[in-house]
């Protein structure tokens, strides 16, 4: 099949976007109003603000670092400034960036002030924002890219085709020899046995199983009823009646491929293939980890309409409710409906979501970066000393 | 007479209906596995994305889906009724 060629951004360490943000990263909530100040005076600066960062500790803390170092040398990512309250997290952040390639500067409120600190990011923000403007696209193959996915406001369509149609283009990524992220660890249950199957190697299984059966563990010490959080109320109202249910659905999207590693959150897949990431069922929580281990581009199906995006990940969505699509079209980027009503097949439906994605590649907007979904959220894993 | 439900897979229990379908309507379901058809009578009101059930369950009884058990009954079910909170609930929590 002829076709235009892929292109993206071939970046220092090798990696390939197919964005070219910069960003402003607040390394602490406190810092949010300088981040903030330096992309109002450099518009095409793009501020990341979050509502955490201080007296966090232990692995709660490593996490946090993980997430913003990630998000900071996302291959989406052209170059990034750093702006903490104090100097020694900030560099930390910094360094961390830095190490992986990523042009990047640093700067500490204390001592400054949000005003000077502000002019002194501006400026290096203004020459990140000017460099960038230079960096040429590149012809590129779908094999280079890292791509993760996961689904939200889940129902049954999304089971019987939005699902199913993300699998075609997941088995397609990892045949070109991509890497594909899936997590959603809650949402595994009642299907959990069916990635434990799929692990390529007993060492990979044990860790799935570790890791799941770790999670469900923290869910069952909180001793709460679930009905209504895991299934949602939307999932729910869209006729998914239990945890096992939506999990077979959920599991549907991940293709047919061996799972080849377990993934703590936010860390940098290193191996080919399909891996699975420990995280949070919740759309912007998992986005956010994911985008911070370096996947360039979100495939998200969705059945009741979750309208997600993320800063610097571009954020697909797709559906297979014929009433989502037509309530919530400026939300969803594939319709496949047409699949309930059996007027086309899953083949096709795949080619369609195939088609998106390069679109979407080569730099057509998703509809969450058109509307300015930028949601970035932070795992937190436990509070703050 | 077009389909009113898909099912996933031959043996399932239940079948998700892909238009809103009323008490007491004659509906065609297919077999996303095998192509295969079956005829039921609706037992209640049922939104579209909502579940029908394909068969008698009794209270206890595994309720089956993707050719897996997905939910428990939790009251007896006539077949072609209304499936959903009221009458399965998960095995897990």
């Amino acid at each position: 099949m002829a076709s235009s060629p892929l292109t993206g951004y071939r970046r220092a360490n090798g990696r390939v976007g197919i964005r070219n943000h910069v960003v402003v990263i607040p390394v602490d909530d406190i810092s949010n109003a300088a981040a903030e100040g330096v992309a109002r005076l450099v518009p095409e600066a793009l501020a990341i603000p979050h509502p955490y960062g201080r007296l966090q500790f232990g692995e709660d803390l490593e996490l946090h670092f993980r997430t913003l170092i990630g998000t900071g040398s996302n291959p989406n990512v052209a170059a990034a400034i750093v702006i903490g309250i104090e100097p020694n997290w900030t560099e930390r952040v910094v360094a961390g960036i830095r190490e992986r390639g990523t042009p990047v500067e640093g700067f500490s409120i204390e001592r400054s002030g949000d005003l000077k600190t502000i002019a002194a990011a501006a400026r290096a923000a203004q020459r990140f924002v000017q460099e960038a403007g230079e960096l040429q696209r590149e012809p590129i193959e779908l094999g280079e890219l890292c791509v993760s996915i996961k689904c939200g406001e889940s129902d049954t369509t999304t089971g019987l085709a939005s699902c199913p149609t993300v699998a075609r283009v997941v088995d397609r990524v990892i045949d070109a020899g991509g890497t594909v992220l899936f997590g959603e660890t809650s949402e595994l249950t009642g299907g959990e046995q069916l990635i434990a199957e799929r692990c390529a190697d007993e060492e990979v299984r044990t860790r799935f199983q570790e890791t799941y059966d770790a999670y469900i563990r923290m869910i069952e010490e909180q001793d709460a009823d679930l009905m209504g959080s895991q299934p949602t109320q939307g999932n729910i109202r869209g006729g998914l009646s239990t945890i096992e249910e939506k999990a077979m659905g959920n599991i549907e999207k991940t293709g047919t491929k061996p799972v080849v590693d377990v993934l703590v959150p936010a860390q940098a897949p290193t191996r080919p293939g399909l891996n699975f990431m420990d995280t949070s069922s919740a759309a912007a929580e998992c986005v956010t980890l994911m985008a911070a281990a370096g996947a360039v581009l979100h495939l998200f199906p969705t059945g009741q309409g979750n309208i997600v995006g993320n800063p610097i990940e571009p954020v697909v969505k797709l559906t297979g409710n014929p009433l989502t699509a037509r309530t919530m079209s400026e939300h969803i980027d594939l319709d496949v409906s047409g699949l309930l009503r059996r007027e086309i097949d899953v083949e096709d439906a795949g080619n369609e979501l195939q088609a998106v994605v390069e679109r979407t590649v080569r730099g057509r907007r998703t509809c969450a970066e058109a509307l300015g979904h930028r949601e970035f959220v932070l795992t937190k894993l436990y509070r703050s000393a | 007479m077009a389909h009113s439900f898909l099912v996933h897979n031959e043996g399932d229990d239940v079948g998700v209906v892909t238009e809103d379908v009323t008490n007491g309507q004659e509906v065609i379901g297919v077999f996303m596995d095998s192509g295969g058809e079956v005829r039921l009578v609706a037992g209640g009101d049922i939104p579209l994305g909502h579940k029908i059930a394909l068969r008698a369950l009794h209270a206890g009884d595994d309720v089956t889906e993707y050719g897996t058990r997905v939910a428990v009954a939790s009251a007896d079910i006539a077949s072609g009724d209304y499936v959903h909170t009221h009458n399965v609930r998960s095995a897990r929590w």
